[in-house]
């Protein structure tokens, strides 16, 4: 992929937020205390735990259908980053080797358990952030964050570090594509090139940062961004936050799955 | 009215890294005044308008705006006066929407909803870009970001208008129609360009920097016809006046 595809690829994940479903047009306040108490449930489980993982994959899926969001962006944008959680977790099966249960004749590790668990935490956690992203924008969620009381400083700095982001990218896109139509293909002669690419990329983000600053300073920003959107919460946004409350709980304290497990047998002896 | 007179005294400014780029501009500009500066590339031009609301202090020599000398404690005072489109609006647009960004202004000045919302409408219809309202600044071409920002600035109804190459990456009818916005601009303005033809239509004076000195200052339609001066400083004549 080139760079400048990486680069469209970044704003695919906002364009998704100017979709209007049903998940679209929830109050942001509302969907990110949602995603909150979301992280919360599934961090609190104990590090071995799988099954009782698996009901919470119904939130994701509920919000990517109901929300239109293509399920093999989210899905790319996961693997994307794996490697961090693989990285934490690889050890453990060689760390633990406590053989717990036994399955079909195979002993299956406490290591293994807890590395499978690290991945579906992870999968849920980077999944249902990523879709509060591309449902919510990332603009709607600060301001959601400053209606919710979240200091101005702290708000402000999340707007500008979205907004720089795509500076920098920008900036970067500018000098690898100046660099690749005069290297001809080469790759821009090697790693020196590189290194004082981006020193220079450095250089011209501080001096982008101070002219944008300065284009504040001349309209008036004292610190904090003033907001005008006024969010309403409807009717609907309590349904969602409170249907959504019920679900967490019933499936962090009712053991879901083997409630399932055991009406399937009921249905089908 | 003394408050929207703009007065250069022998203004030096020297970048960080030794470069000389004004070396004693004086020039005064009065109420209404409506006055184009020109001159080759790096001749100081966006660094002079950059002195006008204190983006950059002179290094010697004094900027008066209004009865204030700029200095850095009345740059905020001066802010609220002069409204100025830099050369580059990536550099203009910080908002995550167009919307936002044309609101930021207004807002800041401490206006109620109602009136920001009447303002960010009229500055973009002044410039034709109500379409782009709730687009991303950073997903827009090039010419629709130049529109916005001067949208920004307008939606200020700032006392002093300084724009910085302005309609170089319009499209013609956006370019007249900044111009028949600049014309409808009673007070003053100050516009850097290359575009003859626009600083001919819309400015009655017209200054020539060259090497961070002011070259000529005299009417636009008597400078821009001196065919020596205008090639000496790397211009031409505009094309208006050219015959074939
Ligand atoms: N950030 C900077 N640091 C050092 N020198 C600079 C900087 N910006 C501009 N200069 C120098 O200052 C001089 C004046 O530059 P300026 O940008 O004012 O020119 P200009 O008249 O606006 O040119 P153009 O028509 O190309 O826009 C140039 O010699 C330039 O190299
Ligand atoms: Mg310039």
């Amino acid at each position: 992929m080139t760079f400048d595809e990486r680069y469209f690829a970044v704003g695919r994940l906002d364009r998704l937020s100017y979709g209007r479903s049903l998940i679209h047009r929830l109050d942001p306040r509302v969907k990110v205390v949602a995603t909150l108490l979301f992280l919360i449930t599934v961090i609190s489980f104990p590090p071995h735990e799988i099954v009782a993982l698996l009901p919470f994959f119904l939130f994701p899926v509920l919000l990517l259908t109901l929300g239109g969001i293509p399920a093999g962006f989210i899905l790319r944008k996961i693997v994307f980053v794996s490697p961090f959680a693989l990285t934490i977790g690889i050890f453990n099966p060689v760390l633990d080797t406590r053989t717990v249960t036994v399955i079909a004749g195979l002993p299956i590790s406490a290591g293994w358990l807890s590395f499978l668990s690290i991945l579906l935490k992870f999968v849920l956690t980077t999944g249902a952030a990523l879709l509060l992203v591309a449902t919510t924008s990332f603009p709607g969620i600060c301001h959601a964050l400053r209606r919710l009381g979240f200091p101005p400083l702290f708000v402000s700095q999340l707007l500008f570090l979205y907004r720089y982001l795509f500076v920098l990218a920008e900036e970067a896109m500018r000098m690898t594509r100046a660099r690749d139509m005069r290297t001809f293909g080469r790759r821009g002669l090697g790693v020196a090139v590189f290194v004082r690419l981006v020193g220079v990329l450095f250089l011209r983000t501080v001096d982008r940062a101070e002219r944008i600053y300065g284009a504040m300073l001349s309209r008036g920003f004292r610190g904090d961004i003033p907001m005008l959107r006024k969010f309403r919460i409807s009717f609907g946004d309590l349904a969602f936050l409170a249907a959504a409350t019920i679900l967490l709980g019933a499936f962090k304290f009712y053991p879901v799955t083997e409630g399932i497990g055991r009406l399937a047998q009921g249905v089908w002896p | 009215m003394s408050h929207h007179i703009i007065d250069f005294a022998d203004v030096h400014f020297r970048y960080p890294d030794g470069t000389e780029a004004l070396r004693g501009i004086r020039f005064r500009i009065t109420h209404g005044e409506s006055v184009g500066i020109v001159g080759a590339n790096g001749a100081g031009k966006s660094t002079l308008l950059q002195h006008l609301n204190g983006c950059l202090l002179p290094t010697q020599g004094t900027v008066t705006i209004g009865d204030l000398a700029l200095t850095a404690r009345t740059r905020r005072e001066i802010h609220k006066k002069v409204g100025i489109v830099f050369q580059n609006p990536d550099d203009q647009l910080f908002m995550p929407t167009v919307f936002d960004d044309v609101a930021f202004g207004p807002l800041n000045l401490g206006l109620d909803e109602a009136r920001v919302r009447e303002r960010v409408d009229t500055a973009l219809a002044m410039v034709n870009g109500l379409s782009l309202r709730d687009k991303p600044p950073h997903h827009l071409s090039a010419g629709q970001k130049s529109a916005v920002a001067i949208a920004s600035v307008m939606a200020m109804e700032p006392d002093i208008l300084a724009m910085d190459e302005p309609a170089a990456t319009l499209d013609p009818r956006s370019r007249r129609l900044l111009i028949s916005l600049l014309k409808g601009f009673t007070h003053s303005k100050i516009i850097a360009s290359h575009d003859l033809d626009l600083i001919l239509d819309v400015c009655r004076r017209c200054i020539v920097i060259g090497e961070g000195r002011v070259v000529a200052d005299g009417p636009s339609e008597e400078i821009l016809t001196k065919r020596e001066l205008l090639e000496a400083n790397n211009l031409e004549l505009p094309l208006s006046l050219q015959k074939r």
